[in-house]
């Protein structure tokens, strides 16, 4: 059983990686994995100035392998945005690159691009990202049954319990997102951000995309808006966030709040011991698009955790100075055990 | 000239009474409409109509010349919703729409053609080959790509040598645009997901969202998040046709629809260009490559 096996083993700490000093702040941090994305719409963090070129991506590989630590980390890369018509070649491109490089895993969400890379490169090592929106065994399945992927990462949107469940029954390694901005909508089946802006993660690899973003000082306080519409107006003495469709304060009925959700951040410290009994192979810290202070810092205390966990397995407790330091790291300063915690749904 | 252009109904989205729903279909069966969707896309807890229900449903449609096809849940967590899922699609008597890959996996397994909704993201006659391997018989276009997209792609799928696969174009109705872990209109409701009262049950064409300014902007519909404005891009019908897609998909949030529907059974048989709206909020940007909520001209 797959279960069984896994829990004889640690869980691997996955991290993030927008640019060359990020990936070394995660991998001397102590991150386990590193992924990364090209510098273009083939990934789902398409932020000017992020990303690798290949120059950058060969140093990455060259920095994760040769680590100064002595311990192996691997390199992961993002593949995972939705093939265009318009362009298909350039994702057929990508995971040439990939396979070129010998990286430790291609990360893909399309179809076309994991029967592609399955068929042209058999011995390429695939993960299934999150932008599939694979939640259930059977669709877990279909992915292993037809590109052969060895792990997938699952939405932010299933209950511990889901979680525990589906552990049992899966066909692959799963990864679950730890720690990092919270996406309230399944990936890969949200395009709130396309409605307002012409593009989404599934169509541009970018969400709320820089350029609709409008912040203007006005006699009623900050306004953010995206594509024109205001999202949020805040106080002097509030923290203006930026303006994501899912986080802003909308009138609803004759209510205006934060109708879909609060500017908060993920963080599962706490599930440390449930998702490594339940057989989960990975965790998952969110941010490609953070600075490399930020990314060290996260990681480093991740590491830490899940190093006390490895050796106080029976007698894991979250330490305060682990959960200010991420609160303070947080979105709005605010975590939540989010969809995996059923009060919150 | 022979009509070729399909009218067909999408899953009713919203959480109607028993009788409403029974009602609706009564007078779907005599409208215009050739082709039917049905069952619970959105959320498992809504269970006013069981399985058996869908399928007296679906043979009443059957009998008045209509064609029926079964739809599956969109965002699947629980297992329970899993094995419901493998049920619609062992049903043994009608096609059935696959909402996820769940459903995929389960129907090409046995062998059976399948159609693929609005929420399968296909982006590409690539994704679309891969599963045309598997039985892909019908799919319904993702409703974020434009007219110019789903030319290229219609032009690839006869270079990659595939005549055979149908296409569907989302015409009319509210946009599906988001599922979730959380019920939206629970938290409209101050209620926790797992004792929502069923309340969406209140709201029979969800609950209009908009900015502070009092721009329209989403509809909650439970765990889904539709778009605030009504998409019509039924004006369009002949350029689609020159392109060879084969049925308009109308997505109806009142009895209405059926008029709707009627109007534009009309304009294709006159070849006329269509009807365009009646004046409610709309939105047309997605097919004209823009902002799905923009209203171009």
């Amino acid at each position: 059983m797959l279960r069984e096996k896994l829990l004889d083993n640690s869980m691997e700490l996955v991290c993030p990686a927008g640019n060359l000093p990020s990936l070394k702040a995660a991998v001397d941090n102590g991150a386990d994995a590193v992924y990364i994305g090209f510098r273009d719409e083939t990934n789902a963090r398409h932020f000017a100035g992020l990303n690798f070129s290949d120059q950058r991506a060969m140093k990455a590989l060259d920095y994760v392998h040769k680590n100064p630590r002595g311990k192996k980390v691997r390199l992961f890369v993002a593949v995972n945005t939705y093939a265009q018509a318009t362009n298909w070649s350039r994702w057929k491109k990508a995971v040439d690159m990939c396979a070129d490089f010998g990286v430790d895993a291609l990360i893909a969400a399309d179809i076309s691009v994991l029967d592609y890379a399955s068929k042209r490169y058999p011995d390429l090592n695939l993960h299934l990202s999150v932008q599939a929106s694979a939640t259930n065994q059977a669709s877990l399945s279909f992915y292993h049954d037809h590109f052969g992927i060895k792990r997938a990462v699952l939405p932010r949107v299933l209950s511990l319990k889901q979680v525990e469940r589906l552990a049992q029954k899966s066909p692959v390694e799963l990864e679950v997102f730890a720690f990092g901005s919270l996406c309230i909508m399944a990936e890969g089946r949200c395009i709130l951000s396309s409605y307002v802006t012409g593009e989404s993660p599934n169509t541009a690899g970018a969400c709320s995309p820089a350029s609709a973003v409008r912040w203007q000082t006005t006699a009623n306080g900050m306004e953010t808006r995206l594509g024109g519409l205001l999202i949020d107006r805040f106080d002097n003495n509030e923290q203006a966030g930026y303006p994501t469709l899912c986080k802003g304060r909308f009138r609803v009925n004759d209510t205006v709040s934060h109708a879909i959700e609060e500017p908060t951040s993920l963080n599962t410290l706490d599930l440390i011991p449930q998702l490594h009994q339940a057989g989960i192979s990975a965790v998952k810290i969110e941010g490609r698009q953070r600075s490399p202070a930020y990314v060290a810092e996260v990681v480093r205390i991740w590491r830490e955790a899940l190093d006390h966990y490895q050796e106080n397995p029976g007698s894991f407790m979250t330490n305060e100075r682990w959960m200010s330091g991420l609160s303070r790291l947080s979105e709005g300063s605010q975590t939540t055990l989010g969809a995996y915690n059923r009060p919150w749904q | 000239m022979e009509k070729t252009m399909q009218i067909t109904l999408g899953p009713l989205l919203f959480f109607w009474p028993k009788n409403e729903v029974i009602s609706f279909y009564e007078k779907v069966a005599e409208s215009s409409i050739d082709r039917v969707y049905l069952g619970e896309v959105v959320c498992s807890k809504r269970r006013e109509l069981k399985l058996g229900d869908w399928l007296t449903i679906a043979k009443l449609l059957q009998a008045k010349g209509k064609e029926a096809i079964l739809s599956t849940l969109t965002l699947i967590e629980a297992e329970s919703e899993l094995a419901q899922v493998s049920k619609v699609c062992e049903n043994g008597d009608f096609s059935v729409e696959a909402n996820d890959m769940a459903a995929v996996h389960y129907l090409s397994k046995v062998g059976i053609p399948f159609i693929t909704g609005p929420s399968v993201n296909l982006y590409s006659a690539e994704a679309l080959q891969v599963l045309h391997r598997t039985g892909l018989k019908r799919w319904v276009l993702p409703v974020e790509l434009s007219f110019d997209h789903l030319k290229m792609i219609m032009n690839r799928l006869k270079e990659l040598g595939i005549h055979d696969l149908e296409t569907e174009v989302f015409s009319y109705g509210y946009l599906p645009l988001a599922y979730s872990a959380r019920c939206f209109t629970a938290r409209t409701h101050e209620l926790s997901k797992d004792s929502c009262e069923f309340s969406c049950i209140k709201s029979s064409a969800g609950i209009p969202l908009a900015t502070q300014e009092g721009d329209a902007l989403f509809t909650i519909n439970g765990i889904q998040t539709l778009s605030g404005s009504c998409h019509n891009i039924m004006d369009q019908w002949q350029a689609m046709e020159s392109i060879g897609v084969k049925a308009m998909r109308l997505s109806g949030h009142s009895e209405d629809v059926l008029k709707t529907a009627k109007d534009l059974a009309l304009a294709i048989g006159a070849m006329e260009k269509g009807y365009s709206g009646k004046g409610e909020l709309e939105c047309n940007g997605y097919w004209l490559g823009k902002e799905g909520i923009k209203k171009a001209y």
